[in-house]
């Protein structure tokens, strides 16, 4: 069977077309054979059966008269009949009384031990029957004959070439036949798998197989068409949808890039049009001072002293929205950013801008991320910063910076200085919004907000826990939870 | 022989006053002559137009630039002058109240020999004044002009 697996299915039908006929031709051939050769000894049993009867009582007299030359005379009759080998008269003894062979047949013939006086069988020799030699209703002795069965045999190779001729006839016939059959069965099946061929390599749905007859393999090709059918039309919608989407991407990104420019030019305005009337609001103060001073009483300079004080505050406000708008455009390149050594450098950025404030930083090793690093260096800046500011009333200010659990991907900057109301920590990250009053800490409340755009850039999270007069700790993340 | 001009390029008539006092205090005794937008200044420095007849072919000593500017803006104006035999090396300072990275490279391509943001507060305008009329009046001998 394995064997047959491996055909195409053109060769199994022809191959199961000729083993079919030829099986159904060898079994009726057989079967005819075998009732030929039992007809045929059949015939021959009672032929010569018939015969030995005569030859036997004609015999009676020649056994009792001892008259061998009549006895040899009366089975020299059997030559006229050609299937007789050799026939045997013999007495009750068993010695040979008379014998007949036709020429060529050597061997005198002989009854085998123990074989009854009436018999009919055939044997190797062909077929050997006795009958019993009676006079007056006793027997006197027996005849013998050998009739060989060299006509069946003859009849037999005939029929095994009329076979073999009738075979090889049906074997062509079958082949021609299941031809036939292959191109109405296996052409469609073979069709129908080289469209599935191409359909999977080239990905091509727009082909369809033959359409094939009425039967099941028809039925199997109108599925497949169907189904390609409903692939392409799918495909097709697909496309459709992932052009449109494509087409809407584009247009939110065009969009985007528009409210971008709007806000760069807006930004530029505000950095060139609010700057100048308090350059002039300043300025004309200073003059005040410096030029009219005379005209002017205590109260009046301290007035003034005031007014600039306002316009020093108003143009770092100014600053600040303009670094924080700043940190919103400026464009994010990834790559991979030693948070270690920059928290190192700003730690030492901060000892330096102090001198009589003992902060001590521990900074954890081999802080690494993929991120930005100019803008990780500002987010570090300002939690670093914050963190030495809240903490600079303290005995012993420190500031950790470190990864949680010691791998993983949140970082977290703490200190143990001020720390605030947790019922407050979603204010923290607002611009200018601030927990501390500007007489205990200064400050514009714009460095959270800067750190919050600044996660939010990176598709990362920050968060704060706090306590007041204990400390408090800012985590963050810089990859987007995958 | 009298002292070059500043040429000053400013519409704000607050900041040309500011600016005119913060080079007075600096001690900076070069006239100041006033351009209120781009076409004026180079009608001033090529001697065009309003004027014409102005005497000296002198090129200013400095032109103060601003960038944001009625009709031809601070840009167009250091286009136009780079691309003139004439005032290709006058030194000229971009002087302005943006920090816009493309507004600084912009300058700077196109040959502006100095960008300076200007200050809030009036006492660091009269250091930027004073440390810019020191350096572009004393220290920085600039080109003479092609005969
Ligand atoms: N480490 C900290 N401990 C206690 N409170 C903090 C800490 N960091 C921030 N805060 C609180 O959050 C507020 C906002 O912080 P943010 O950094 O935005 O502003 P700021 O530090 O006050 O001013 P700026 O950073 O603009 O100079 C602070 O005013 C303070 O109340
Ligand atoms: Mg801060």
């Amino acid at each position: 069977m394995s064997f047959l697996g491996s055909l195409t299915i053109g060769r199994k039908l022809t191959s199961i077309s000729v083993l079919s006929s030829v099986t159904a031709l060898l079994s009726a051939s057989a079967a005819f054979l075998a009732y030929d050769v039992h007809t045929f000894r059949q015939s021959l049993t009672r032929r010569i059966a018939t015969e030995a009867e005569i030859i036997g009582f004609n015999s009676a007299s020649p056994i009792l008269f001892k008259d061998a030359e009549a006895a040899t005379a009366i089975l020299n009759g059997l030559t006229a009949e050609p299937s007789v080998r050799a026939a045997a008269i013999l007495d009750l003894g068993g010695t040979r009384f008379a014998s007949y062979s036709r020429e060529g047949a050597a061997t005198p013939l002989a009854a085998p031990a123990g074989l009854p006086l009436t018999s009919q069988q055939f044997g190797p020799q062909g077929l050997l029957v006795s009958v019993p030699i009676q006079f007056e209703g006793r027997a006197v002795g027996r005849l013998l004959i050998n009739a060989e069965s060299r006509e069946l045999r003859e009849r037999q190779w005939r029929y095994a070439g009329i076979v073999a001729i009738v075979l090889a006839c049906s074997f062509v016939l079958a082949l021609a036949i299941s031809r036939v059959v292959e191109k109405t069965i296996s052409g469609p099946v073979l069709d129908l798998a080289a469209t599935a061929r191409r359909v999977s390599d080239g990905k091509d749905y727009t082909v369809r197989a033959r359409p094939a007859g009425g039967d099941e393999i028809g039925a199997l090709v109108s599925t497949f068409n169907a189904m390609l059918e409903r692939i392409e039309g799918q495909n097709s919608d697909l496309e459709q949808a992932r052009t449109e989407l494509e087409k809407r991407v584009e247009a939110r990104t065009r969009e985007l890039a528009a409210s971008n420019k709007e806000l760069e030019a807006f930004s530029y305005s505000v950095s060139h049009d609010l700057r100048a009337p308090l350059r002039a609001i300043d300025g004309f103060s200073k003059a005040l001072l410096d030029h009219c001073d005379a005209s002017l009483d205590e109260k009046g300079r301290h007035y003034l002293q005031r007014v600039r004080a306002g316009t020093k505050r108003m143009g770092d406000l100014i600053d600040d929205m303009l670094g924080l708008a700043k940190i919103s455009r400026k464009e994010l390149t990834r790559q991979r950013v030693d948070l270690s050594a920059i928290a190192e450098r700003v730690a030492a950025e901060l000892a330096g801008r102090d001198s009589g404030h003992r902060l001590r930083v521990v900074v954890e090793a081999g802080l690494t991320a993929t991120a930005d690093s100019g803008l990780v260096e500002v987010l570090l800046e300002n939690l670093m910063g914050n963190a030495w500011k809240f903490s600079s009333r303290k005995d012993d200010p420190t500031v950790q910076v470190g990864r949680v659990n010691g791998k993983g991907r949140v970082f977290y900057v703490r200190d143990n200085g001020a720390g605030f109301d947790m019922a407050y920590a979603d204010k923290l990250f607002g611009a200018f919004q601030r927990l501390h009053s500007d007489a205990e800490f200064e400050g514009t409340g714009i460095g959270l907000a800067t750190v919050q755009r600044i996660v939010n850039r990176h598709g990362g999270r920050v968060w704060a826990e706090g306590e007041p007069g204990k400390g408090a700790a800012f985590y963050f993340t810089l990859e987007g939870e995958a | 022989m009298r002292a070059k001009d500043i040429l000053l390029v400013e519409d704000n008539s607050d900041d040309i006053e500011l600016t005119v006092m913060a080079l007075k205090e600096a001690k900076i005794t070069n006239p100041v002559v006033v351009a209120r937008n781009g076409v004026e200044a180079l009608d001033y420095l090529f001697r065009t137009g309003t004027h014409a007849g102005r005497a000296s072919a002198d090129q200013p000593v400095v032109v103060l630039l601003d960038i944001k500017l009625p009709l031809l803006n601070g840009i167009d104006v250091l286009q136009r002058m780079r691309e003139d035999e004439r005032t290709r090396r006058t030194p000229v300072v971009m002087l302005t109240s943006s920090t816009e990275q493309a507004d600084i490279v912009r300058t700077y391509d196109l040959g502006a020999n100095s960008y300076v943001r200007k200050p809030v507060e009036f006492e660091n305008f009269v250091v930027a004044a004073r440390q810019l009329g020191l350096y572009w009046t004393v220290l920085n001998e600039s080109p003479e002009p092609p005969a």
